[in-house]
């Protein structure tokens, strides 16, 4: 694996994409790799040892801190935004679309960069797929709660069994063209609204 | 026909309150459009975002078209300005340490910017150390208004104190944990200073230069180029909507728009400070300020080319830029006072003859001759009495350059 010799520079709030970025970088052969999480260390750290390469979040409120750094302490001279080279223009969609931003140093060549950023684009989309499924198993279990309390209502109210209880909601669902854990959420409230 | 669809940058800033409005009343859809809204979290991204295309127009701050022609930023691309987002609506805020200082000093306590800044300006000099005061960006009218107001103060404002970049959301924290000790920023981000971080407003905008330019809608100029109708449907838009804005009767409809959680997700009693000009500057002292916020009067939508060489001359003053005929003439070529003209001739508006005016020759209102009867326009004052006059841009230049 060959080794690279870039300081590369990671400034993510979120330490877990951070440190997804981070192994990547490594995997890949970088072995100056450093992240930071506040962005009131970022003066200090790029003043006392600049980085060639500045990975940063789009949705960092600091970015417009972040330039300001570079052109008060020089330390990145004449810093670039990554995806600004326009003659790369499927790469910077794919930057923007993934949420990347990265500021290199002038004068470095550009396949040297392309790679990291490259690798930083498919962390962040990998970290955001993860994020998204995480969201949505958090959901259906939050789905599932609510059906299966709707269940129960019905089992005692209606002295059901589980599975006719379930197939009440489900084929009511069906009939009124909604999904099953809206009509238990109704359920669920109209008894809250109801009960004693 | 079905509406063109439009997207539109934002920051959460009171003088988003015309694209808002533009959305919310329908003066958008009026005109066929379909304005969606993105709030964005820097001005660096409305900046990257607006230069690739994501965004078709978005709220800018004045001097970042002039940035972005004149290649000062990353993504180098023309762009333009064919109308403004109102007048003022900036103050400077410092900490309660700061203003107890500027008491000592003889601040009168109210907010002139004259008395404010040799307050100011003893205190910097008895500091023990070095003040450090936050804009929102590099290329901000607050960058160069506060570096305006404390170089007209004896604050040389590269030397004596520190500024530093920070977004209008992080400021009023950063002044309560004495990250900064000031900060310069669009409302509501002043009133929010005072209502968390025991702040202290000490002057604004309008009194720093009377009736001037702040934000602006920008676009890329081949994007206007392409699309001339849009262009002219976005003008109109937003002109009504600052019509609207500026009707007393629509203030706390306007503010409590502005206060949802898609916009600026703060108290409609806070919002509507700027929008009446009755701030709070401290401790519940409430203090009227005349033109604080225009968002219409006074031709305050016209983008005059002699507010883009003012910025211009800023640029050029703090050593982002070198003064050549090339640069003003690419810097006056972003306001775009003919597509205005353009797309409200037809609504039978009052339109400016001239492309530029002169500043700071106004001590009060005064009529000003248009296409079609006169407007009334408010005072234009600069707080030291210097006067801007585009046609003397470089004995302008060359004075400021003796000043600091």
């Amino acid at each position: 694996m060959p080794h690279s010799d870039l300081s590369i520079l990671i400034v993510d709030e979120n330490r877990i994409r951070a440190s997804i970025i981070e192994d990547g970088l490594r995997e890949a052969g970088h072995r100056r790799v450093a992240s930071i999480h506040d962005v009131n260390e970022v003066g200090r750290t790029i003043a006392a040892n600049p980085p060639d390469v500045i990975v940063i979040d789009l949705e960092n409120p600091n970015r417009d801190t972040l330039e300001h750094f570079f052109s008060l302490t020089r330390a990145v001279q004449r810093p670039i935004a990554m995806f600004v080279d326009r003659s790369d223009g499927a790469m910077i969609e794919k930057a923007v679309e993934a949420g990347v931003s990265a500021y290199v140093v002038d004068g470095l060549r550009k396949e040297r960069v392309k790679a990291i950023l490259d690798m930083a684009i498919s962390r962040f989309n990998a970290f955001a797929k993860l994020t998204r499924e995480l969201e949505q198993a958090r959901s259906e279990l939050e789905d599932r709660k609510v059906i299966d309390q709707a269940k129960g209502m019905l089992m005692k109210s209606r002295n059901l069994s589980e599975a006719d209880a379930y197939a009440l909601l489900r084929t009511t669902a069906m009939n009124q063209n909604r999904r099953m854990v809206e009509i238990a959420q109704s359920l669920v409230t109209a008894a809250a609204l109801l009960g004693p | 026909m079905s509406p063109t669809p439009i997207t539109a940058g934002f920051l959460p800033l009171l003088d988003s309150i015309l694209l808002v409005l533009a959305r919310e009343k329908g003066f958008a859809a009026d005109e066929g459009l379909d304005l969606h809204l993105v709030r964005e979290t820097s001005w660096a991204n409305i900046r990257d975002r607006s230069a690739l295309g994501h965004f078709d127009i978005a709220q800018m701050l004045a001097p970042m078209p002039l940035a972005a022609s004149l290649g000062l930023t990353p993504l180098g691309t023309e762009m333009i300005a064919p109308i403004v987002c109102g007048l003022g609506n900036n103050a400077i805020t410092v900490s309660a340490a700061v203003w107890d200082g500027m008491v000592t000093a003889g601040a009168p306590g109210d907010l002139a910017a004259a008395p404010a800044g040799r307050a100011l300006a003893e205190v910097v000099a008895t500091s023990r150390r070095k003040l450090r005061f936050g804009v929102v960006h590099q290329t901000s009218s607050h960058n160069y208004e506060l570096r305006y107001w404390l170089a007209a103060s004896g604050i040389r404002p590269d030397r004596d104190v520190e500024i530093v970049v920070l977004p209008p959301p992080l400021l009023p924290e950063a002044l309560g944990s004495g990250g900064i000790d000031g900060y310069c920023v669009g409302e509501p981000w002043n009133s929010i200073g005072v209502a968390t971080q025991k702040g202290r407003i000490v002057t604004a905008k309008t009194l720093i230069w009377q009736s001037s330019p702040d934000k602006v809608i920008g676009m890329r100029a081949s994007w206007a180029a392409d699309h001339p109708d849009i262009v002219a449907a976005v003008i109109r838009a937003v002109y009504r909507a600052g019509q609207w804005c500026a009707e007393p009767d629509n203030l706390d409809e306007a503010a409590r728009i502005m206060s949802g959680p898609a916009y600026l997700n703060t108290p409609p009693d806070i919002v509507a400070r700027s929008l009446t000009g009755w701030l709070d500057i401290g401790n519940g002292q409430r203090t009227n300020v005349p033109g604080f916020y225009i968002p219409h009067s006074s031709a305050a939508n016209f983008p005059w080319k002699s507010h883009a060489l003012w910025y211009y001359s800023q640029m050029v003053r703090w050593g982002e830029l070198s003064a050549t005929p090339q640069h003003a003439a690419i810097a006056a070529a972003c306001f775009r006072p003919d597509l205005y003209r353009a797309a409200l001739a037809p609504l039978g508006v009052a339109l400016p003859i001239a492309d530029g005016k002169t500043d700071g020759t106004h001590a009060q209102s005064h009529t000003m001759a248009t296409s079609s009867g006169s407007v009334l326009m408010g005072p234009d004052l600069f707080f030291d009495g210097v006067t801007f006059d585009p046609e003397q841009l470089d004995a302008y230049i060359e004075s400021q350059r003796q000043q600091s």
